[in-house]
């Protein structure tokens, strides 16, 4: 009897537990994404580099943060201000834990700031984001950041350094954040384990501050081809797929297993020039002798962009996964100049504009450009070489992968610029238009720390005034305004020759749907069911 | 023997520093990874702190001394992607990819010795055609389209197996693998296949010619004539004196796969050596591809070694100590 009643209670207990799982597993909804880029470490400091922030965003909150357009909305810190035009104070968000339910105070802040420009080995460190700030503790929830300058884009700033907790952090070196030693945070989700290369795998954080995200484990991996990206969205193994490649949106979008999601990216896809040496290296007259650098001349650049055909880039090339482009940045961020219309293609007209200049037989050009960094680069830059040639500039294309080609750009012949004709992107971090303006075509200077990637050496004392009032006023309008009148100055001048921006796309299997991000992050929290 | 063996064990190190010269220098006129590496929107300043925190600004002879000092203590250096020490990082990754080779490896054994066996013994039905054409096949497809194909016929239209990545991982005998659980089978597969393909259309084809050649000899007839089965014919006499040159073949393959996996790793997502070795080609993380490179020189001089020694089982004539490799 004794006997029956044990076995009577084990199979109760036994089906209280199956129907516990079961009610668990009803409740667990799992989501697994396919990255097309390896991220490096879960130390959210270590590398400013997108796929490592992309997922550290996950575990571990900014103070503030940007929604899915790059607008800053409020993170751990729930409200910001100006005290002065030197002095910016943020609320603190009040009752936030970390992952181990320890407090979240301001002095997690001010460590995070101490540590994040200091990590040992760093090939890439937040340091442009956090010097020339002090960060003082007003209380336990309200911090002051002072600058030596008035600096509007304090807000943006503080979007990119990933707040982590003085507990777990002192000492904790890159190592204790991938083996998860260290990797505690305030952020939407925990980090279960981090495989270096093969998987990542978060649980929901039940404690989180903010909205709760859909899915209770998301198991992130790595697969860097795209069309075995594609397959394993279309077999079922994964949810979610980043930069679904061109090639397949077509076919893809009229596929019932799958969905699209597709928006417009931070990044414009540009020609850079020349703008410095009376002879460029890359430029030589038809038969070949040495001629004048022909780029110095307003006419040409005009012609060489009116003879691009950007609706072809955009239709054929790119199977209408861009737009075409009128300046650094698409008219929807702030900053932007809302007069600026794309340069129509006018082939003859691009002509005229060369024999003008003194050039009715065109000369000989090389373009060089990345193989495999943007989107179709290589062949964007074969199709815009065709062209050229059409309006009688005979254009060679010369392409290489882009460790090289970046190298070469930038440092290339004893320090300088090497190439004389270059494709390259340009992806606004900052989410508005100061960061194109002041890196592309703000003079280069060393000292002052613009014109960093003005691999044309453009120089116009007028757009660099502009430029710098713009990067000093605060008020947002009227920063605006400035920002606008410098986009028009460069574009009136053909400071670059933008072509297009580029859209990006993500794959979901049918009945999820992603929220696209201007910033390329492919996060968990933005897919909904 | 054991002068062979140190013997070859001097050549690997001598193999290995004229290797990491070459790369070193070869990598300095390439160029570094830099503008790579940092945020785009770094100002001049942050980038050259970068190349200093990198030690790329030193010159290239203090740099490869460095390394050389570094080496003698077993540290090949840190990755400049990683940042963390790059031999660990290699040897973190490869058993996934020796599991992916040692499947392979079954896989052109199993499949490739007795097709090779059957076409060599009945050359002229039309099974045996159909092999030695088949295996032509093997050879000429890219193994990027088929690994493609395969994905796309056994994961997406039939569903039978998963498409990329590595399976549940088990431990037995202090080895960690996912060959040890059923579902890693099923994850390796297809990528084992895919790259089993080249071999064993080799092993067909070289089992096939030593079987036809060898089937002719009179010591297989004086077998015949003294009544020994035909499964012992073949299974012992024939396979014995057609295994050297498969041996050797598959060794170095086996060697190749481990070191070069890179199509068939990139394709299945499969989390090894090989996608870490071509992803660092792409970012220039020399510190990585010259340790990737050290361990292949030893790794093939081990397997030449343990080919060396199977040759010495197969074959009694062939004796270690007098060759000179």
């Amino acid at each position: 009897m004794t006997m029956h009643v044990g076995r009577w209670v084990g199979a109760a207990v036994l089906a209280a537990g199956l129907a516990l799982s079961a009610v668990a597993s009803a409740d667990a909804k799992e989501l697994r994404i396919a990255l097309s880029a390896e991220p490096s470490a879960m130390d959210p400091h270590f590398h400013n580099l997108t796929p490592n922030n992309a997922l550290n965003r996950h575990v571990f909150d900014r103070l503030i943060h940007f929604d899915a357009k790059q607008n800053t909305v409020p993170g751990l810190a729930e409200s910001w201000r100006t005290v002065d035009d030197k002095t910016w104070e943020l609320k603190l968000r009040k009752g936030v834990v970390w992952h181990d339910g320890s407090p979240f105070t301001a002095d997690d802040v001010l460590f995070t700031m101490e540590r994040a420009p200091n990590v040992e080995n760093s090939p890439g460190s937040f340091n442009i984001y956090v010097k020339g700030k002090t960060f003082t503790k007003v209380d336990d929830h309200t911090v002051r950041v002072t600058t030596a300058e008035p600096y509007p884009l304090m807000p943006n700033d503080l979007t990119t350094i990933a707040i982590i907790s003085r507990k777990h952090g002192s000492n904790a070196k890159t190592e204790d954040y991938n083996s998860g030693k260290a990797a505690i945070g305030t952020g939407p989700y925990k980090l279960v384990e981090f495989v270096k290369g093969d998987r990542y795998v978060l649980e929901r954080n039940e404690a989180y501050w903010g909205p709760k995200p859909v899915w209770t484990k998301v198991t992130i991996r790595p697969i860097k081809a795209g069309p075995a990206r594609v397959a394993a969205l279309l077999a079922g193994d994964v949810d979610l797929i980043e930069e679904v490649p061109t090639t397949d949106i077509a076919k893809l979008k009229t596929d019932g297993r799958v969905a699209l999601a597709q928006g417009l990216s931070n990044r414009v896809i540009y020609f850079h020039m020349d703008h410095w040496r009376d002879e460029t290296p890359f430029i030589t007259a038809k038969d070949g002798s040495k001629i004048k650098n022909p780029l110095k001349d307003k006419r040409v650049r005009q012609a060489l962009s009116m003879a691009i055909n950007r609706d072809a880039i955009v239709d054929r090339l790119m199977e209408g996964a861009a737009v075409k482009a009128s300046q650094f940045l698409a008219d929807e961020f702030f900053g932007t100049s809302k007069t600026l219309k794309p340069v129509p293609h006018d082939a003859a007209g691009a002509k005229k504009l060369l024999a003008d200049a003194g050039f009715p037989n065109g000369f000989k050009m090389t373009l060089h450009g990345p193989n495999g960094r943007y989107t179709n680069d290589a062949r964007i830059a074969e199709a815009v070489a065709q062209m050229f040639t059409r309006i009688g500039v005979e254009t060679a294309v010369e392409t290489m992968p882009g460790a090289v080609f970046f190298r070469r750009a930038s440092t290339g012949a004893n320090g300088e610029p090497e190439f004389s004709f270059i494709l390259v992107g340009w992806g606004a971090g900052t989410g508005e238009v100061s960061s194109p303006l002041k890196s592309l075509v703000a003079t280069y200077d060393k000292a002052k720390g613009t014109g960093a990637a003005n691999r044309g050496r453009y120089s116009n004392a007028e757009l660099d005034k502009l430029i710098a009032d713009g990067l000093a006023t605060i008020d947002d309008a009227k920063r605006q305004a400035l920002f606008a009148k410098a986009s028009e100055a460069a574009m009136e001048d053909v400071a670059i020759i933008p072509t297009h921006y580029q859209f990006n796309t993500w794959g979901t299997r049918k009945g999820l749907k992603y929220e696209p991000r201007t910033d390329e992050n492919t996060l968990a929290m933005s897919v909904s069911e | 023997m054991t002068a062979f063996i140190i013997r070859r064990l001097m050549q690997s190190v001598g193999v290995a520093l004229a290797m990491s010269l070459i790369v070193f220098i070869g990598m300095h006129i390439v160029g570094d990874p830099i503008y790579i590496l940092v945020d785009p929107q770094s100002d001049q300043a942050e980038i050259d702190a970068t190349i200093r925190r990198l030690g790329l600004d030193r010159p290239l002879w203090e740099q490869y001394l460095l390394f050389l000092k570094g080496a003698v203590t077993g540290n090949l250096g840190n990755s400049f992607v990683h940042g963390t020490s790059a031999l660990p990082l290699i040897l973190e990754r490869m058993p996934a990819t020796l599991e992916l080779a040692f499947a392979s490896l079954i896989l052109a054994i199993v499949i490739g010795i007795p097709l090779g066996l059957y076409a060599g013994l009945y050359p002229e039905t039309v099974a045996s055609r159909a092999i030695m054409a088949g295996s032509i096949l093997g050879f000429s497809l890219p193994t990027f389209w088929v690994g493609i194909m395969m994905i796309m016929v056994f994961a997406v239209m039939l569903g039978w197996l998963p498409s990329t990545g590595r399976g549940p991982t088990a431990t037995y005998l202090g080895m960690t693998s996912s060959l040890f659980t059923v579902e890693g089978w099923r994850y390796v597969l297809l990528p084992a296949l895919n790259l089993a393909l080249l071999k064993v259309s080799l092993v067909i084809r070289l089992t096939k010619s030593g079987t036809s050649e060898a089937i002719h000899q009179d010591y297989i007839k004086f077998a015949r004539a003294k009544g020994l089965s035909r499964s012992r014919i073949v299974g012992v006499h024939l396979l014995k004196n057609i295994l050297i040159p498969v041996v050797t073949v598959l060794g170095l393959e086996f060697g190749n796969q481990i070191a070069f996996a890179v199509v068939t790793e990139t394709i299945f997502a499969w989390p090894g050596m090989g996608r870490l070795l071509i992803s660092s080609i792409q970012s220039l993380d020399r510190p990585v591809i010259v340790a990737y490179l050290i361990i292949t020189v030893l790794m093939f001089i081990v397997i030449n070694l343990v080919v060396d020694i199977l040759y010495s089982l197969l074959d009694p004539r062939v004796r270690l100590g007098e060759k000179s490799a």
